[in-house]
């Protein structure tokens, strides 16, 4: 019986005692850092606040930023719409005997590796001998350097994130679409409603805790989006690609601390990108009940 | 009209999924194209000849058997490690009540928020200490368990009648018993969900291998794969042919175990926000 009580704190222990480890002190030990000016190994110069005040006159790091959300509105307004477009497509129930050699086909990019996705797209955007500039010839439209000019930076990243993930987000659409019955639907038609209208006043206020989940996700994606720059952007560059055209938030993280090696630097960074984050999983928590989804 | 409108859904499906598929396609056919036929116009997606040099080349020149062998042995223990704790913690979550458990709970779900780049620096500054740089251990020890995973492992193991445990303990089981041999049991269709999604997730992590990895025969497949491309050279045919050899195993997954469970599993991994 006296085990019993001590039973669950051994069965909860392991996760606890390695998060301890692993997790809770180097976050705090990253809090710690980002206080002090340190380069390589050796001991540093105690700062303040000066990492986050130089970090916000950094034009690099401004740039990142400006990157990140960048990619995360594209995401959202261009990658989102296609994949409820497919949702409702999927949803459809004439194609009920193909749907799951659809889904499982959107699904396939999601979990192949991001460095295998990245080195398939290198074929992609090829100025000269690239799928992409291909297409567009075929078409008499203009083609463009795609992974050599800063502006094309992030368009390319959203181009290659709709191949990536438009698919799941298609899934997380169809298993809201699924959970509102038809009869509403049919009851919208019947007062007179066509198809859009019965879309955009029923169909879509209802799949608002699914889109508000997506939002939020593909946000916090593009904060994490590390491996396709790297690859598609160089690794000489750390990622950021020419004229920084592809530095991301996390990139600029690895840089700083990995290739320039300034901890401190490196630290106030990972420390921002925290704060953000925790903010819009809070929204996420707030807006979104769980079990609305699924 | 009934039928136009299912000729429209039906191709324009089609052409998503030709669209999903054509990059993996042609990755294959480039990685049975020399070099220069990959640099040549018009683009062709039928190799001249059937080129085998790329994939002798790739187990030539990088050790790319090895790093096959690290990938899918770190991944397969941290699955192992995976399952196991988090199906312990899960079942502690769900099973019982103690007094720290709403305290506990709540401050694992804390964690899922916080992104793992805060941090980075500090964890490889601590595997330096460890003398875990260059080794398994930096990968496998701090992966070796996930919130996410006693999260998903607990909402499932709490349909579990409470009272199939109470009489397997009337019967003098241990704690620990009734934990192997009758929840563990009575789970294997979450746990086949979580060793999926754990297995895919190690088999495709980049960052943190990235990081502490530095020599090539202690590299996984996504790191090695980067060292075919370096600033004076980049070995199309060898990275294409070494890209399609390390996405096989995630293919047969994903045919073996079908989508079904991977979409569960992500449904549910949807929630944990």
């Amino acid at each position: 019986m006296k085990f019993q009580k001590v039973a669950p704190y051994l069965f909860v222990s392991p996760f606890f005692i390695l998060y301890a480890i692993f997790g809770l002190y180097p976050t705090i030990y990253a809090l710690y850092l980002s206080f002090f000016d340190i380069t390589g190994l050796g001991r540093g110069e105690f700062v303040k606040f000066g990492n986050y005040i130089s970090l916000f006159s950094d034009t690099r790091f401004i740039k990142a930023l400006w990157n990140t959300t960048y990619y995360a509105v594209g995401s959202i307004f261009i990658i989102l719409p296609i994949a409820l477009i497919l949702a409702i497509l999927l949803n459809s129930k004439y194609i009920e005997r193909l749907k799951g050699f659809f889904t499982t086909s959107f699904y396939l990019p999601l979990i192949t590796s991001a460095i295998v996705v990245a080195i398939m797209f290198t074929l992609v955007f090829d100025t000269e001998y690239g799928l992409l500039n291909a297409l567009l010839r075929s078409f008499k439209l203009p083609t463009y350097r795609w992974l050599q000019e800063p502006r094309f930076g992030i368009p390319t990243l959203i181009i290659l994130g709709i191949w990536r993930y438009a698919g799941i987000n298609a899934l997380y659409f169809l298993s809201g679409l699924q959970s509102i019955s038809e009869e509403l639907q049919d009851a919208a038609r019947i007062d007179g409603a066509n198809k859009w209208q019965s879309f955009w006043y029923v169909t879509f206020p209802l799949l608002r805790p699914v889109t508000l989940f997506v939002v939020v996700q593909a946000i916090i994606g593009s904060y994490n989006l590390f491996a396709e720059p790297f690859i598609l952007a160089g690794q000489g560059s750390g990622g950021a690609g020419a004229g920084d055209g592809m530095l991301m938030m996390t990139a600029y993280l690895y840089i700083n601390g990995f290739r320039f090696l300034r901890m401190g630097y490196a630290s106030a960074i990972g420390f921002i990108l925290m704060i953000i984050i925790f903010i819009l999983t809070l929204l996420q928590l707030k807006f979104f009940r769980m079990g609305e989804i699924g | 009209m009934k039928n136009l409108n299912k000729l429209v859904i039906f191709l324009s499906l089609a052409i998503g999924v030709l669209i999903t598929f054509l990059p993996f396609f042609y990755m294959i056919v480039c990685s049975f194209k020399t070099n220069a036929e990959i640099y040549t116009l018009p683009i062709s997606f039928i190799p001249k000849r059937f080129y085998l040099e790329n994939y002798h080349r790739l187990f030539r020149e990088i050790p790319f058997a090895r790093q096959y062998f690290n990938s899918t042995f770190i991944a397969s223990i941290q699955t192992v490690l995976n399952i196991f704790l988090a199906s312990l913690g899960g079942f502690g979550f769900a099973k019982y009540n103690f007094k720290l458990k709403d305290f506990l709970f709540i401050f694992l779900l804390v964690t899922m928020m916080i992104p793992s780049q805060v941090g980075l620096v500090p964890l490889f500054l601590m595997m330096n200490w460890f003398k875990w740089i260059d080794t398994y251990w930096a990968i496998i020890v701090p992966g070796a368990v996930s919130a996410f995973g006693i999260f998903f492992m607990r909402s499932s193991m709490m349909s579990i009648p409470d009272e199939i445990l109470d009489s397997a303990r009337i019967d003098g089981a241990s704690e620990f018993a009734i934990y192997s041999k009758i929840v563990l049991p009575m789970s294997t269709a979450s746990i086949g969900i979580l060793a999926i999604l754990t297995f895919t997730g190690s088999w495709n992590n980049f960052m943190w291998p990235l990081i502490v990895l530095s020599s090539d025969t202690k590299m996984t497949l996504p790191v090695g794969l980067t060292t075919l491309m370096n600033l004076y050279k980049i070995e199309y045919g060898m990275l294409m042919a070494g890209s399609f050899l390390s996405t096989i195993p995630i293919l047969i997954l994903l045919v073996l175990v079908g989508q079904k469970a991977f979409i569960r599993g992500i449904t549910i991994g949807a929630l944990k926000g």
